[in-house]
């Protein structure tokens, strides 16, 4: 499955500067880690150590959070758009 | 200059004083420090100062972060500074405190700011801060209170602005906000999925958008309600705070500007309940939530220290976030200062506006229903000591979400005559 993965500006300097890469995988932790083969210095930004979300990093599947979905073991769509964006307080 | 740099939360990592939000090595939010220097400080003159600036919130201005100062010559002018924002009556409750079994219960009305919400606070210190930085457009992504200050602000400075908003929102708070004259924008969905547009709106516009990358600026105005209490109180801590949480801002803000002025020396000991104790600490910081968007409560009774976002459903939608980005640091607040943060539910939120309105004369919308409800629920549980001061911070205006009180009582129809009045109109109305 071939999905767009829209980096956030905050991270593009580890892209090489890329808005946004497309990578395959079934599930939304198989794009991620193609991500962070692709960019190693992503890993350790976006990842704790045992490989869970930073807790400030919101992933949406096409505009839907991910913990509304499976987390991490979401299953992609040939495709799709996984956005990466930090959590901002509202109001 | 007070202020010194931008700070992650998390990491620690420093940054310059931009338009800057978020920690690029940990994703953590940054925050404001100042360098003030206790050691040569004069407490007496300081508290002087203060109580001889303007009339709103740039009486504060030491503890704001404004690279150049209060705006305008000296701050009093609104034509040069926005909208006056702060300021607002600190009004004894007596009979609302009665009624619960309480002895000293305040009431912070922050819907007597100019669009009639707290949010004029946070939006004056963004929007001066962001022409600081040479922005000429100013925007945001709002639940309402927020849309109709970003607005007005726009309109008073002569400022581009667009405003997001869920397009579901209160028709009060929609027609408040576009008579300014912004770019109005309802979005189809929830206020997160707007709050996630707009981030990414973000990066390809260059926009202050108040609440997204001018964010570590606008959360400190929040701290003047907590210098406002302060002072009001004669320089005087309350035992307890009883404040609304949507994201979880408002509420650490009002226990950061505390804790700066105890750092400072500049508080006396605590109320009633304090005597003897000269010390002053953090007040007990009592967190409020509606439980059809209770993220930060729920996460506090099942003992968690992060959130689990929800989709929202209730009808305070000033509170409507599902995704709270301060969540842990709420959390964290509530439960070392030995306060809580508790849900009430839609009808128990109708029946807050009611005993706030029937007690106090204060009209507040569906949130300060909230934050009353919680209050009278903390009351019932034998969470407050009757001894203590309490501060009940009722941060909106209750025009703003009129629905939620239609049917709440019952007008008399007569013709215009004694005889009708007489057979009628039951006699006495006090409650």
């Amino acid at each position: 499955m071939a999905v767009v993965v829209k980096i956030p500006t905050q991270l593009r300097a580890a892209a090489g500067g890329e808005a946004e890469t497309v990578l395959d995988g079934a599930t939304v932790q198989e794009v991620l880690d193609g991500l962070f083969e692709r960019f190693e210095e992503l890993r350790t930004r976006i990842s704790d150590d045992d490989g869970s979300l930073r807790r400030f990093v919101n992933v949406y599947l096409a505009g839907e959070d991910i913990r509304f979905l499976d987390g991490l073991q979401t299953p992609v769509s040939d495709g799709a758009e996984l956005t990466i964006l930090p959590a901002v307080a509202g109001g | 200059m007070a202020v010194s740099h931008l700070q992650c939360k998390e990491c620690k990592a420093e940054y310059p004083l931009e338009a800057l939000y978020v920690c690029d090595q940990c994703f953590g939010p940054l925050e404001v420090v100042y360098d003030h220097d206790r050691s040569t400080l004069d407490v007496g003159e300081l508290r002087r100062r203060i109580q001889g600036g303007p009339q709103n919130i740039w009486r504060y201005a030491d503890f704001l972060p404004l690279a150049g100062g209060p705006p305008g010559p000296s701050g009093r002018l609104a034509s040069r500074v926005g909208l006056p924002a702060g300021c607002t009556p600190l009004i004894r409750a007596d009979r609302l405190a009665e009624r619960l079994g309480l002895r000293e219960v305040w009431v912070k009305n922050d819907a007597a700011n100019p669009t009639h919400s707290f949010k004029d606070r946070v939006v004056s210190v963004a929007v001066t801060r962001a022409r600081e930085l040479g922005f000429e457009t100013i925007a945001c992504a709002s639940t309402g209170n927020l849309a109709n200050s970003v607005a007005a602000h726009g309109a008073a400075l002569g400022m581009d602005s667009y405003v997001f908003i869920p397009a579901d929102l209160e028709e009060q708070k929609i027609l408040a906000t576009g008579i300014y004259g912004t770019t109005l924008v309802g979005v189809e969905g929830s206020y997160d999925d707007v709050n996630r547009l707009c981030t990414e709106l973000c990066a390809e516009r260059d926009w202050a958008f108040v609440n997204i990358n001018l964010r570590p600026y606008y959360a400190e105005g929040s701290k003047t309600l907590a210098f406002e209490i302060a002072e009001q109180l004669g320089w005087e801590i309350p035992d307890r705070c009883v404040v609304p949480v949507a994201s979880g801002s408002l509420f650490t803000k009002i226990a950061k500007g505390f804790e700066e002025w105890i750092e400072l020396g500049l508080l006396d000991g605590g109320g009633p309940s304090s005597i003897g104790s000269s010390a002053p600490r953090l007040p007990r910081m009592n967190g409020a939530q509606a439980e059809g968007c209770s993220p930060v409560a729920s996460a506090f009774a099942a003992g968690n220290e992060v959130c689990r976002p929800v989709k929202p459903s209730t009808i305070a939608k000033s509170l409507a976030i599902g995704n709270p980005a301060d969540g842990p640091y709420a959390l964290d607040l509530a439960r070392r200062t030995g306060g809580s943060v508790d849900a009430v539910t839609d009808e128990e939120i109708r029946a807050g506006i009611k005993l706030l309105a029937e007690t106090t004369g204060v009209f507040t919308e569906t949130a300060g229903g909230v934050t009353t409800a919680v209050l009278s629920k903390l009351a019932a549980r034998g969470d407050i000591d009757p001894d203590e001061r309490v501060v009940l911070v009722i941060t909106g205006e209750g025009l703003k979400t009129l629905d939620a009180v239609r049917g709440a009582f019952e007008t008399h129809t007569i013709a215009p005559t004694i005889e009708a009045f007489e057979a009628g109109v039951p006699e006495g109305t006090a409650v």
